[in-house]
Order: C-alpha cells, then structure tokens, then sequence
C-alpha cells in the first residue's frame, strides 16, 4: 500500500454496520503505522437514522472529522446516503457504493419521493475520478446473513486499496467469537472478489 | 502499549488508572459508553443509578467514606446533580471526586444547547476540558490528584466529538488502592452544610479558587505554542484540535484547564500576537473572563454561540473574517440536502410503542410527552407528543393541563426509565392534590434510547448482578393511584379500551402499556405478508410508520394508489399491522413446512 494520508467516510443507515466497519478500518491504518483518529455518530441517530463515519489515516491527525472535497474513498452503504455525502469526496477520489435501496420512512409513507439511483450514480460518478458499484447486500445475503454487508464492503475496499487482505482479515478474525470468523472471512474474500 | 479508544473508551480507563473504586451514573448520549466499558474492569464497583443526583450523592458517601469516585452524567443530567454537586464543593471529600459531563454541541441526541462550563464558575470548582482520548484519559488520573490536593469536586467536560471520537492512547497501570477504609470521619462543621457551618466554609472556598487559578499556570496541559505571531488563537477541547487543523500558521494557547484560568499564560500570549481570536464551541465562557481582564480579543463577532464549529466551518468563517487567505475557492462537489429525502429515526419494526402512538393519533388526546423512544412518537405519521422538555416532565405537565380546564382529556406518555428518574414524585403530587389526567407508562423492560441500560424494573444490575426487580403496577398501586390498568401493548383492541377507560375516569389514572423493547425480547417472529389481491391500499397500515410497511409496485384499480409490501428482512411478526387492517390483506405466513 502507498504511505500517504488518507481519508476515509463511511455513510450508511443505522443498523447496517457501518461502526464496526470504521473500527475495523481505523485499526488497519494503525497497524500499517498511521496515526488514526474516527469519529462515529451514536445514540438515537443509530434508529434507522443517517449515520455518517469519518476514519483518518496520517502521520499525525488533529481533528477526527473531514473537511469537505477531502475524504479519497466515500463508502456508501446505501445509494440515498452516499448522494447525501458526496461533498466530501475528493475530484480525484473512489467512491465505493453498495448497490442497495432502503426507503426513509418518508418515502415509505408517501410524502417524498427516493430518488432515481441512475441519477444519483451519473452524479458520483461526475463527482469523483472512479466509481465502483457492488451488489454487496446480495452477497451477503448468498452467504446466509444479511449483517455481514459491511465486512463484504470492507473486503471490496480493501481490493480498491490494493492492500493485502491478511492483516485486515487477522483484525476481523480477532474482534469476533470464534464461530462467526469463518463466515466473515468468507464475507471478506466475497467482497474482494466483486472489485475486478 | 496503545489502543484507540473513544473518549468515553477512554476515560473508564483514566478511572482505572486513577485508582477510582466506585463510579455511578444515569445513562444519556453522549455519556452512557463511559460507564458502560468501567463495568469492565472488576475493580471498580459500579452501577446505573436510578437519576443523576443519585448517581452524585452515592458518589459523595463514596468520598466522604475514603475511596475514589466517578459520576457520568450527559449534558443535562447535570441539571439534575447539581444540587448535590455544590455541597461536596463546601464539603470537600476524604478521597477523589470526579464528576464528567458530555456536552452536546450540534444537538445530536439534547433537548438544549447548554454549555455545563459555566457550572464551574457557578458551583466553584475546577474544570478541565480534554481534547482527544489520551487528555481524556489523563485528566481523570489528574483530576482525582487534583481533588484530593485541593480537597473539592473536579469537572471534566467532554463533547460529543470527544466522547465518541477515537484515538490512540497509551495504557498505563492500575495504582495500589487502599483495602480498608474507615471509620467515617464524624466531622459535621465540614461535611454537615447547616448553614452557621457552611457559612465559615464558603472563605475556604474562595481562597481555594485562588489557590487553583496559581496552579492553573503550571497545568502541565495549558502550554503555548508559538508559530507566526500575526494570529494567536485561544482554544480549549476537540475544537483546538479542528483549529490546529485549519489554521496551519498561527500560535496558539492551548487550554487543558478553563477554570479558574490562568491569568498570566493569557496574558502572557495576548502581549506576544498580533491579533487574538477565542475559538470555542457555544458560549463565549473563555471570552467572557478573558474580555473581563481587559484584553483585546474577538471570538464571538466570528464564531456563532450555537453548534458544532467544525473545521469546515473554522475555515469558512476565518476566510469570511479574513483570518484566513481568500477567497474560497469553489467547491466541485456542493452538498446535496435539501432536495433529498431525510432519513430521520423512527420506532423500530416490531416496537411495542406503535400501537399505543397510531391510537393516540386516532383518538385526538392532548399529549405531554416525554424523553426516550417514544419521543418519536411526535413525527409523523403519528404526530402524537405535543410537549417534551426535560425527563419526568410530563406527568406534572399533565396535572397542569388537568388543573387548567382543557375540554377534552389529557395524556402523559412516560417510559419505564424515565419514570424511575423522575416520574414517581409528580405522580405522587397528582394523587396528592387530585390530579386530573392518564398517565401512560410505557414499559418496554429497559432504557432503550440510550443504549439498553439496567433500571429498577429489571432483575440484573449493570455488573450483572441478579437483583430484585420494582414492579411497576404494585408500585404506582402503592402510590395511592386508583385507577391502574396494565395492557398488553401490542393488543390494539386492549389498548384502544384501556385509553378510553383511563381517560373516562375523573382522577388520575395509569395505563401501563407492557411489552418488551425488541432488543430486550430478541423474539422475532417470521415476516407477515400480504395478499396484494385483498390490499385495497386504503393506506391505514402505512399510520403505523413501520420501516418493514413499504409501498409495492402493484396499482388499486380504483383508486390508482400503491398497495402496500412487507420487506421480509425488516418485519419481525409483530402483529399491530395485522390487527389494524381492515381488509385481510396482511397475514401471518402460512406454515412452511421442512
Ligand atoms: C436528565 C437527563 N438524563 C438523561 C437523559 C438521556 N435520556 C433521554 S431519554 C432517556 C431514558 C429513556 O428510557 P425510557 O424512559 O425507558 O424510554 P425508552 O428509550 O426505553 O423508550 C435517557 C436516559 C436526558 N435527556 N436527561
């Protein structure tokens, strides 16, 4: 992997994993020996709400938070919320969205409209230099369970990075009872897979 | 060795390193995860009490007893402490005292915007302000050495970016504590605060104050660092950290401790720039004093008293204030929020609380609501809590609106936790002074905004202890209340007859509406589904503002709107839609056979 700064930002609804997924993140850069700071919204936002994860990996950080044009990945658990933040991608960084529609309550209800995801790619896509689209709740939901999307989105993330997947799946393998590890580790290999 | 950690991560470590033995606390975002990760350490004692002042008077004996203590509270709990938090500054303490508050700049999960620095200025006592995970770590270690050395309560204020923040941090070891304490020190003219007492202590108070301001200078953690001498900021908290950030060039006072202040450093600084600039987040607290001294400086003229001042905003308003080379340079990538639909929280799939909010909305009530899960129960499609303002709040609204003549009957809606926190002593003034209206107390088993914490109606403790569980309706019975009625909260009929009962009834009545949170139950039941040929989408289902009720892509013929969809992955079987269709069309599964 290339020693540079880097930034990081998580968008997801609450309840889809997007914490453990900026935890995981946050300590491979501090074992590929970056100074690491995150910052995770918690509490009622976590609800069904828009939960945001900001991950920075540097010599030395000073604020948790990114400006906005400074994150050089958006991962975007869900379309709706990658648009929602795609002001803090980088002109010449990689969004990485997972392609997956979960209808706010208002759209559910009626009283707004969700919309047109060819819409919301053709502005990513304008937004940043690359973007990769991934069917990762589909595969996860093939391999049995659909909570281990964020580890499928790590595993596609870590393919983009170009970074070897040993260390990031020795920290998934060490964060979880030993009875899930070999479903995770698949989630990861899976999410590897979908970036080609 | 290091680990990242939260703010709040951390500062369950600064109580372990610092040898506290007992914490307490009410759980309330951003706090709750400190408690929480203390439980994991076996050394230390610790409990969720039933409210904040409870929290801070165990924590007093605790000290007045001999031994290291902490008390969490959220941004507001403080409120609530308060109280009991000026008496121990008279007291003083036997050992340690500590006391953190986790402010809310930006309203993440707050009702008010209070900035709890001015409880120091207020209560007299020292205030030390952490701006990653390792200060906040190393300002419990020393805010206890600074309790015992000057003999009074330590505040240590957080932010939400702070507590929630993560950052490296190095471990260090537990120090020796002692085994036995004892025998109470019987010393009334210090720790009995009759008032010919507490009168001869206020001098000691005040003398302390200035014996903290000198050692304020020396605070290994308020230190200077010179850089361009144009531009000298001033800032305290995670809010230095976004400066630092942003304002590459500038010298800047770095404030660990921001109360008392150290009246020399700033001076000191102030004579060595150009142009001072107070960067801080809500109330001008340090510009204030700082002004006071007569010193030249600006700070609020830039930084609004509201909201998170993040570094995006730092160098948009120091370009605007010319602090900063300008112009802004235009953005590629503008924001998109206004034009897209919010994703705001909602009632979980499978809530025992939709029922109770859909009926609520039905029948029209007036509804002094207030503070948890349920407090969403104001959005739509409910739109069924009419006032919330501070925990327990609604139940002496409620007599205030029953004492006021209203035409129509008036509901209270009151969660188990809260209820505990402080919903037993309005109830005990309505029966009392015979109070008009139905309190209903929705008992869901836990704490669920927060995080799911322990309370007085469950059988374990926050260590995991069994305990014996208050029982509710025995308890409200034992209040005096007359009229008690305990529903089953995902029966509609039951619930729709037991508001009419309650809200017939000329005195103070209660509806417990009992079912559990589904974190606490975890017994979900398989997706219902629809017969899209019996949905008439007359759209009553979609009234519950259920996450798992979507619109299907199947058109009514006759009415030309959508029909309605259960996402199978969201639905947990909880059955309130079932009950509230008219039609037929929502069903349980049929059994699958394997
Ligand atoms: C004084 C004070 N302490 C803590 C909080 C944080 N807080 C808000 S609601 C709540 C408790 C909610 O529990 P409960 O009443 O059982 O409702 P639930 O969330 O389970 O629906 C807490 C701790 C607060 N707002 N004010």
């Amino acid at each position: 992997m290339l020693r540079k700064d880097l930034n990081f930002l998580i968008a997801g609804v609450g309840g889809q994993g997007t914490v453990v997924a900026s935890d995981i993140l946050s300590e491979v850069g501090i074992r590929s020996g970056y100074d690491v700071k995150k910052s995770d919204i918690l509490g009622l936002a976590v609800r069904g709400g828009s939960v945001v994860s900001h991950v920075r990996w540097a010599d030395r950080v000073h604020a948790p938070m990114l400006e906005e044009e400074n994150a050089d990945y958006l991962v975007g658990f869900e379309w709706l919320e990658a648009i929602r933040r795609v002001s803090y991608v980088k002109p010449d960084g990689i969004i990485l969205v997972n392609d997956c529609r979960l209808d706010p309550i208002t759209v559910s209800s009626g009283q707004a409209e969700y919309p047109d995801t060819k819409e919301i790619l053709s502005h990513l896509e304008r937004a940043a230099k690359k973007v990769y689209v991934i069917s990762g709740l589909q595969t996860a939901i093939e391999l049995g369970n659909s909570r281990i999307l964020n580890i499928v989105l790590l595993g596609a993330l870590s393919k983009i990075l170009e970074s070897e997947p040993e260390m990031w799946k020795k920290i998934i393998q060490e964060r979880l009872p030993p009875k899930l590890v070999a479903l995770n580790q698949m989630a990861f290999d899976s999410g590897r897979a979908l970036i080609r | 060795m290091k680990a990242l950690l939260s703010g709040n991560e951390a500062v369950a470590r600064g109580a372990y390193e610092a040898g506290i033995q007992v914490a307490a606390g009410y759980p309330g975002t951003p706090s709750s995860e400190i408690l929480e990760n203390v439980a994991q350490y076996k050394e230390i004692y610790s409990e969720w009490s039933v409210n904040e002042k409870v929290a801070m008077d165990m924590a007093a004996g605790v000290a007045y007893s001999g031994r290291r203590a902490m008390v969490t509270t959220k941004q507001v709990g403080i409120n609530v402490l308060s109280d009991s938090l000026f008496y121990t500054v008279y007291t003083g303490l036997e050992a340690g005292l500590v006391v953190v508050t986790a402010d809310d700049p930006g309203m993440f999960s707050t009702q008010n915007e209070q900035d709890n620095r001015y409880y120091a200025k207020l209560g007299k006592f020292p205030l030390l302000e952490p701006a990653d995970s390792q200060e906040a770590k190393d300002f419990v270690i020393k805010g206890i050495e600074m309790s015992e050395m000057f003999d009074t309560s330590v505040l240590i204020r957080t932010t939400m970016r702070t507590s929630h923040s993560k950052s490296l941090v190095t471990l260090g070891e537990r120090p020796k504590v002692k085994d036995e304490v004892g025998p109470f020190t019987r010393n009334p003219e210090k720790y009995n605060c009759m008032c010919l007492w507490a009168k001869k202590r206020h001098p000691v108070v005040e003398e302390r104050l200035t014996q903290l301001a000198d050692y304020a200078e020396t605070f290994p953690w308020n230190r200077i660092e010179w850089r361009d001498r144009d531009l000298g900021i001033i800032a305290s908290g995670v809010v230095y950290e976004y400066a630092k950030e942003v304002f590459t060039n500038a010298s800047f006072l770095k404030l660990g401790m921001t109360f008392p202040l150290p009246r020399h450093l700033i001076r000191e600084f102030s004579e060595g720039v150009k142009k001072l600039v107070i960067i801080e987040e809500l109330d001008p607290f340090l510009e204030e004093q700082i002004k006071a001294m007569g010193i030249d400086a600006v700070g609020k003229e830039i930084f609004p008293p509201y909201d998170e001042l993040l570094p995006q905003t730092l160098r948009d308003l120091g370009i605007k204030a010319g602090l900063l080379p300008g112009p802004q340079t235009k953005r590629n990538n503008a924001p998109r929020g206004e034009d897209l639909p919010g994703r705001s929280p909602v009632l979980c799939p499978g809530c025992p609380y939709r029922a109770c909010f859909y009926l609520l909305n039905k029948m029209k009530l007036p509804v002094a609501g207030d503070i948890g899960c349920y407090n969403l129960g104001a959005l739509p499609p409910f739109n069924a809590q009419h006032t919330m303002g501070a925990m327990g709040a609604s139940i002496g609204v409620l007599h205030g609106m029953g004492k006021s003549g209203l035409p129509e009957p008036a509901v209270a809606t009151i969660g188990d936790s809260t209820f505990f926190h402080a919903g037993i002593p309005p109830l005990l003034n309505m029966v009392h002074n015979h109070g008009i209206g139905t309190v209903i107390i929705l008992d869901n088993f836990t704490t669920a905004m927060t995080g799911h914490q322990d309370h007085p109606g469950n059988d374990f403790t926050l260590m995991g202890e069994r305990t014996r569980r208050v029982d509710i309706e025995e308890l409200v019975k034992a209040m005096g209340v007359e009229k008690v009625l305990n529903v089953n909260a995902f029966d509609v009929k039951a619930m729709e007859s037991g508001l009419r009962e309650c809200t017939n009834h000329k005195g103070t009545a209660v509806l417990i509406a009992t079912g559990a949170c589904v974190f606490v139950s975890r017994s979900a039941q398989p997706a219902y589904v629809v017969d899209t040929d019996l949905c008439t989408a007359c759209s009553l289902c979609s009234r519950l503002g259920c996450p798992a009720i979507v619109k299907a892509e199947g058109i009514h013929e006759k009415t030309k709107r959508k029909k309605t969809r259960i996402d199978p992955v969201l639905c947990n079987g909880c059955d309130v839609c079932l009950q509230v269709c008219h039609s037929g069309a929502i069903q349980k599964p049929k059994e699958t056979s394997s």
